[in-house]
């Protein structure tokens, strides 16, 4: 069967790429449009490294084939940073020495993101349950969590200046 | 080894006559949180995937007469986030809102869930307590099931050749009802049922429980209607004696096997303790409801 051309927004800009069928999206954007920030932990939708966000929704880039995205708008781990400015998730992730390994957190960050995009004061609580499909072997989370509310106060802060 | 392919459809009956010939081979997908699964474990090699998500309203959920119709590739995210759903058939939202991570939850749906067929689908006994009924589309057109005809064991289906699954359609609420859906797993997120337990009931205006529907996950090859364990509520109000009842029946009414996730002596007897207190909220919520 014959390659498929799908076009898609990715990170704000037209992207355009060839694909098998049966290829995933993850695989798509690392080895078809060379956006290897998102991870292959365990590609059946249980770690979350793969985490990206398709028409404002929080998904696993592993258990999507790529063939779908025909004109869905992705985000991914590389759109976070603005022009070389760190989001301030990622600032805090710094802050709070929220990584060790760093092979979750691309994926942790992505699904932050998520969090506050739809809930800017989430409780601790809150964070906990929408984090719980990323899994990070290194930190034993707590950094994570700290690091995600920071950058929430943060961020609620900036759009109330 | 042989190609796969990839389609998606834009109406209904493209969809089923794409199924059709792609026989045996071809697999539908709506959320794709099992299927890639499978397909990445090797367990299935399609030749054919037929996507519906292009298809008109298999996104979505629109109300009609006073009932809910929900599209076959509607993910659970937006089935939690529909409030007047929640207000309805609060247990059906509550389970379908514990499968899987937010992740999971942005794509999988009701319909993959029930299609699945596994035992342990969080939706399922919620579906089957709300008397949900779906529709079928295949070659031959139409045709409505309840929900508790579709699976007949662990990964089988009754769906003929080219069948799909369109929508799931919960009725409206009768008055005086409420609906409720528990689950035991040995952590808080991110796990399979060892047991579920979907209560729905109504009451009279008296506040007695006047018709109940009992459904439990995990316990046999597939979800079981505990037909006395809904009976044994009819007629009180939901005093001890009744809930005993209900216990007892649950309990008659398992057939599980002993695996990893729990020994079926252990299932058989949540599943009494979940239906019980399955039971109780549904009961609440009802009497918040008269």
């Amino acid at each position: 069967m014959s390659k498929r051309h799908v076009s898609a927004t990715v990170n704000g800009d037209p992207a355009e790429f060839l694909c098998d069928p049966g290829v995933t999206l993850l695989d798509a954007l690392r080895d078809e449009l060379g956006l290897t920030g998102s991870k292959e932990g365990c590609g059946s939708g249980d770690c979350g490294a793969c985490s990206v966000i398709v028409d404002g929704r929080l998904v696993c880039s592993c258990l999507m084939l790529a063939a779908e995205a025909q004109g869905r708008r992705i985000e991914t781990i590389e759109g976070l940073a603005q022009g070389g400015a760190l989001h301030p998730l990622q600032q805090k992730f710094l802050e709070h020495a929220a990584l060790q390994c760093g092979f979750c957190t691309p994926g942790l960050l992505v699904a932050a993101k998520a969090l506050l995009d739809v809930n800017p004061d989430p409780s601790e609580s809150e964070t906990r349950y929408w984090l719980a499909g990323n899994l990070c072997r290194c930190t034993g989370y707590d950094k994570v969590i700290r690091a995600v509310m920071d950058a929430a106060a943060d961020l609620r802060q900036e759009r109330r200046a | 080894m042989s190609q796969l392919d990839y389609l998606a459809p834009t109406s209904a009956e493209d969809a089923a006559s794409a199924l059709a010939a792609g026989g045996a081979s071809a697999r539908v997908l709506s959320g794709g949180t099992d299927l890639l699964v499978q397909l990445r474990a090797g367990r299935l090699k399609p030749g054919l995937i037929v996507d519906l998500k292009r298809i008109p309203g298999a996104i979505g959920i629109r109300e009609e007469d006073g009932g809910f119709v929900i599209g076959a590739a509607t993910p659970g995210a937006l089935i939690g986030e529909h409030k007047g759903l929640e207000r309805a058939w609060p247990g059906v939202v509550e389970a379908t809102c514990l499968i899987g991570s937010t992740q999971v939850q942005g794509r999988a749906s009701m319909a993959g869930n029930l299609c699945n067929a596994s035992p342990a689908a969080d939706s399922v006994p919620a579906l089957i307590a709300a008397r949900a009924t779906c529709v079928i589309v295949g070659p031959a057109g139409r045709r409505t099931a309840p929900v508790e005809a579709v699976a007949v064991g662990p990964g089988r289906t009754s769906l003929g050749s080219g069948e799909f699954l369109l929508e799931i359609r919960l009725p409206p609420p009768p008055p005086r009802s409420a609906d409720a859906y528990l689950r035991s797993i040995p952590r808080t997120e991110m796990d399979i049922a060892v047991v579920g337990a979907g209560v729905n009931l109504t009451l009279d205006s008296s506040g007695v429980v006047s018709d109940a529907r009992v459904a439990l996950g995990a316990v046999g090859p597939t979800v079981l209607v505990a037909r006395e364990a809904g009976e044994a509520l009819i007629g009180a109000r939901l005093d001890e004696a009744a809930l005993a009842g209900l216990d007892e029946a649950a309990r008659a009414a398992c057939a599980p096997i002993s695996d990893k996730r729990g020994t079926a002596e252990f299932r058989t007897k949540i599943a009494g303790v979940l239906a019980r207190r399955a039971a109780v909220i549904a009961y609440h919520r009802a009497q918040a409801r008269a």
